[in-house]
């Protein structure tokens, strides 16, 4: 049945609230209360209203129309006198009384007046050029006031005060900012700090400041003259703004008998302390002892509140927030989060202070983790370090990477510098606009962002990039995606969890594992290839083949190209051929008259645009086996000539290339294996930048590196180690490859995989055998090399009815260009 | 959207492999037809709207066809997009003593 929701209080908190509850389609007739007479509109924003860099229209969040359109009765500009618990009613200040089921109260705060002599009228509350500064009312009063006049002061200097100040600079040509304590945002920033905005909020903007400054009295007959400071300096003024702080509203509140403390007394689930059907939410709701003032915690506590009325999720609860800020103050840039000050003697400070700039960063680290940080004049690292703070994630061994970019690319693109149609993602094509659009329409995390744009699916490169405009557009609010550590999407696992079920189970085809995996049993055609490739490393030859398990690639021993048609790359070991197989190469690309005949980066031969029907005759007629080029698996062993012709050789690199690609052939894994072995430091084969590389070196001994890359993603691969003997190469390679097959996530190539781990401890692993488990992986490679079986050979009988037959529509596509 | 469709008989429903496609070239029409792993079948039209792929070639589960060029997915169902593409012909289709039977 539709339940009757009231809500007293039409600010943020209430109107935030109830679009939450709107999101969950919760079956409520909902009225909403609000003293002031607008829609609902962000208080935040009051400070670039009076600044003038925006108007009334742009600060509201709903209009009228938006209450109309959900059916939400609002009575703007009544005031709730009290709330009627036996009866389940509000009474409003006219004596209506209007009766609810559910009850929200959310009614906020108000403007904290000091006591001071000569600030209220007794006629007409304030003095005539006294101003609160908290409603839209006030705003607007200021402004009007403030536009015939030209000294203002502002009483307060926190984060409102300063906010005043400087859109009052707008309006009047001399401000003073008086502050009763020894640094401005006191609560904030520490003293360093303090006196860092101070400076700049003196010299950039041009604001007096006052500190330890009370005032006493205002003063002036009819309408203000001045203000008065306890040390008895008097300064001259037409225009006082008071910004000292904020109240709850609860006197209503517990009035009507309800518990208040310092605020609201609230439960997890935002009901308040011994009430059923009574919530409360936003500034004037006390949780666990804090009251909250900010948005965040906000936005947190409403969808709790949404949840759990709504019935959606009972078990809903807000447990708190890890407090932080970052914006800007008066136009310099300040961050806060945590402590303040360290409180014991182990917790690890970390100042960086640059005057003449400005700039003072402040870290304080306790365990480990972020217990505290301030920023002044520079908030680019701000995003990094609440996040950091609020997960209370591991921090970099080297700390001033926190505070600064220190190694990254050069001047790495932040995205609040980027115009809206610059091209994120170069492959396809997606703006920094559109990104910031989803995230707009509510998808805040990465891997939700990349499926609806596609921005980061093509080579990946711009995958960070694209991860901090998320932040950066959520407000330093990008969600943690749970699916972001499974292993393929549809399988809610991470790798080594899911690895520990396949073995227990034994489930040895992809169907199974969604079957006994998968809650509900749903299949998901985005993880069949990754779990595919996980059996078939797990399993070797006892593995349970489903065909449709693999992408087309791997159904075909192709790699599928724009129009439809394959590329048929024979295996070509080392890079090294003969007369007679280039010749047999030559007759079968003339035979079936091959569009393109082109040399690859791996050292062989491509045949392109070869439809797919024509593939079983194709490898007959080459009779060589598959050269691998289109899974994700071992690829080539790119070689030099070494030490056979090649003046500068010092070791056989050509013999031991072959040797490796001989033994490590097709083998697949989580990402591909593209490897080389150079035959002297001058490094031809390019073997520093591959995923294995091994490099002759003088005195018969080899280097071998790993997690090296020269695609999209160009990085030196690291030494692992130095062996005296071929074998021991071949021996390190499958040991390495094997490690890297079970523990690297679904498409992480070992670029990413080795600086993930670290090469210390794959060193560990893979060469020192400190984990006891070397061979378990020789044998596990082992077994996978004996179950080798060249796929070209698939072709006398198709392995599935129609395997080869053409999925091509006749339709005519774009063609591979022939050259001739 | 589904698209009406005069009945054809396409060929014994053993010719597509369980969770694979096939496509048929149905008067002017090319069709994409697949068979679910739940042995139900699906038909849409056989060419990616976004560069032309050959979506028999794609991966599939028993809701959704992924192109196999640039992963860009639909429902099988109601040929909408998943990924912000224009969406697929839909046709109807079922098993009959074997046989996939095109249209109504």
């Amino acid at each position: 049945m539709t339940q009757r929701l009231v809500v007293i209080g039409n600010g943020m908190a209430g109107a935030r609230t109830v679009e939450e509850i709107l999101a969950r389609n919760g079956d409520f007739t909902i009225t909403m209360f609000g003293d002031e007479p607008y829609g609902n509109y962000n208080r935040i924003m009051l400070s670039n209203l009076l600044a003038g860099v925006e108007d009334e229209a742009g600060i509201f969040l709903n209009d009228l129309g938006w209450y109309a359109d959900n059916d939400i009765t609002l009575n703007a500009g009544v005031k709730i006198e009290k709330i009627d618990r036996a009866k389940k009613e509000v009474i409003a200040a006219d004596g209506t009384r209007t009766p609810y089921d559910k009850l929200i109260i959310a009614t906020g705060s108000s403007s904290w007046t000091p006591p001071i002599k000569g600030i209220n009228n007794p006629k007409r509350g304030f003095h005539q050029g006294v101003f609160a500064f908290r409603t839209l009312d006030d705003t607007r009063g200021m402004i009007r006031y403030a536009r015939d006049h030209e000294r203002a002061v502002v009483i307060g200097g926190g984060l409102l005060g300063l906010e005043a100040a400087r859109g009052l600079q707008n309006h009047v040509s001399e401000v003073t900012l008086l502050h009763a304590m020894g640094h401005l945002m006191e609560r904030q920033l520490d003293e360093k700090a303090g006196h860092m905005l101070q400076a700049s909020v003196e010299n950039k903007l041009g604001i007096k400041v006052v500190t330890n400054a009370m005032t006493t009295e205002i003063l002036g007959k009819d309408r203000v003259e001045g203000v008065k400071l306890a040390d008895g300096t008097v300064i001259p003024c037409d225009v006082v703004v008071i910004a000292a702080g904020i109240r709850p509203n609860t006197q209503m509140v517990a009035d009507s008998g309800l518990p208040v403390e310092r605020g609201i007394v609230v439960d997890d689930q935002m009901l308040v302390q011994g009430e059923q059907d009574i919530y409360s939410v936003g500034e004037c709701a006390q949780h666990r002892g804090n009251l909250y003032g900010l948005v965040a915690p906000l936005w947190d506590q409403a969808k709790v509140l949404a949840d759990h009325i709504t019935g959606r999720d009972t078990a809903a609860a807000y447990t708190g927030s890890k407090l932080s800020t970052k914006l800007k103050v008066a136009g310099i840039d300040v961050a806060s989060m945590g402590l303040i000050a360290p409180e014991t003697d182990d917790d690890e400070v970390i100042i960086y202070n640059e005057p003449k700039k400005g700039v003072y960063k402040q870290l304080i680290i306790r365990d480990g983790v972020l217990a505290g940080a301030i920023l002044v004049g520079d908030n680019s690292k701000a995003a990094g370090l609440i996040q950091a703070f609020d997960r209370a994630q591991a921090l970099p061994e080297e700390r001033a990477e926190l505070l600064f970019d220190i190694g990254g690319p050069a001047g790495e693109v932040k995205p609040e510098d980027m115009a809206d149609d610059a091209q994120v993602c170069n492959c396809n094509g997606v703006s920094k606009g559109a990104i910031c659009g989803v995230v707009d329409a509510g998808c805040k995390t990465v891997s939700g962002v990349m499926d609806k744009t596609r921005a980061g699916k093509g080579c990946g490169t711009c995958k960070p990039l694209v991860q901090r405009i998320v932040e950066w557009a959520a407000g330093g609010e990008a969600e943690e995606d749970p699916a972001a550590s499974w292993y393929v999407p549809g399988v809610p696992m991470p790798k080594p969890e899911l690895m520990a079920a396949i073995r227990k189970y034994e489930l040895k085809s992809v169907s199974s594992v969604f079957e006994k995996l998968v809650p509900g049993g749903e299949h998901d055609a985005k993880s069949k290839m990754g779990l595919a490739s996980l059996l078939k490393m797990m399993w070797a030859d006892q593995y349970v083949d489903e065909r449709d398990a693999r992408f087309i690639n791997d159904r075909v021993h192709g790699n599928i190209q724009k129009d439809g048609t394959f590329s048929v790359v024979p295996q070509m070991k080392g890079g090294v051929t003969t007369p007679a197989e280039l010749k047999r190469i030559a007759e079968v690309a003339e035979k079936y008259q091959v569009p393109m005949v082109k040399l690859t980066g791996g050292q062989r031969i491509d045949l392109l645009g070869i439809p797919k029907e024509q593939l079983p005759a194709i490898w007959a007629d080459l009779d060589i086996p598959s050269g691998y080029a289109y899974g994700k698996s071992f690829r080539t062993v790119k070689t030099c000539v070494g030490s056979d012709f090649c003046r500068f050789g010092v070791g056989d690199s050509t013999a031991l290339g072959i040797a490796i690609e001989e033994r490590y052939q097709g083998l697949e894994g989580p990402g591909k294996m593209k490897l080389a072995v150079t035959g002297c430091p001058r490094n031809c084969a390019e073997a520093y930048v591959k995923d294995l590389g091994v490099v002759a070196i003088d005195g018969g001994r080899w280097e071998i590196y790993v997690g090296g890359a020269a695609g999209a993603h160009i990085r030196k691969g690291d030494l692992l180690t130095t062996v005296d003997t071929a074998e021991e190469v071949i021996r390190l390679t499958g040991r390495f490859l094997q490690y890297y097959r079970e523990n690297a996530n679904w498409l992480e190539r070992t670029y990413a995989w080795v600086p993930r781990v670290g090469i210390e401890k794959i060193r560990a692993v893979v060469v020192d055998d400190a984990e006891g488990i070397a061979e378990a992986l020789d044998a596990a490679v082992e077994e996978a090399v004996q179950a080798y079986k060249d796929p070209w050979k698939e072709r006398a009988v198709p392995a599935t009815p129609g395997q080869f037959r053409t999925s091509l529509p006749l339709t005519v596509l774009p063609q591979v260009p022939v050259r001739s | 959207m589904t698209i009406a469709i005069d009945k054809t008989v396409l060929g014994p429903v053993d010719e597509i492999p369980f969770g694979e496609g096939r496509t048929y070239a149905v008067g002017t029409d090319m069709i994409a037809v697949f068979r679910l792993r739940d042995g139900s079948l699906r038909a849409v039209s056989a060419v990616c709207p976004h560069k032309g792929g050959p979506l028999a070639d794609g991966q599939i589960d028993n809701k959704v066809v992924v192109c196999p060029l640039h992963l860009y997915s639909w429902d099988l169902s109601t040929g909408c997009s998943q990924s912000g593409q224009p969406p697929i012909n839909v046709y109807p289709v079922r098993v009959d003593d074997g046989h996939i039977i095109l249209g109504d």
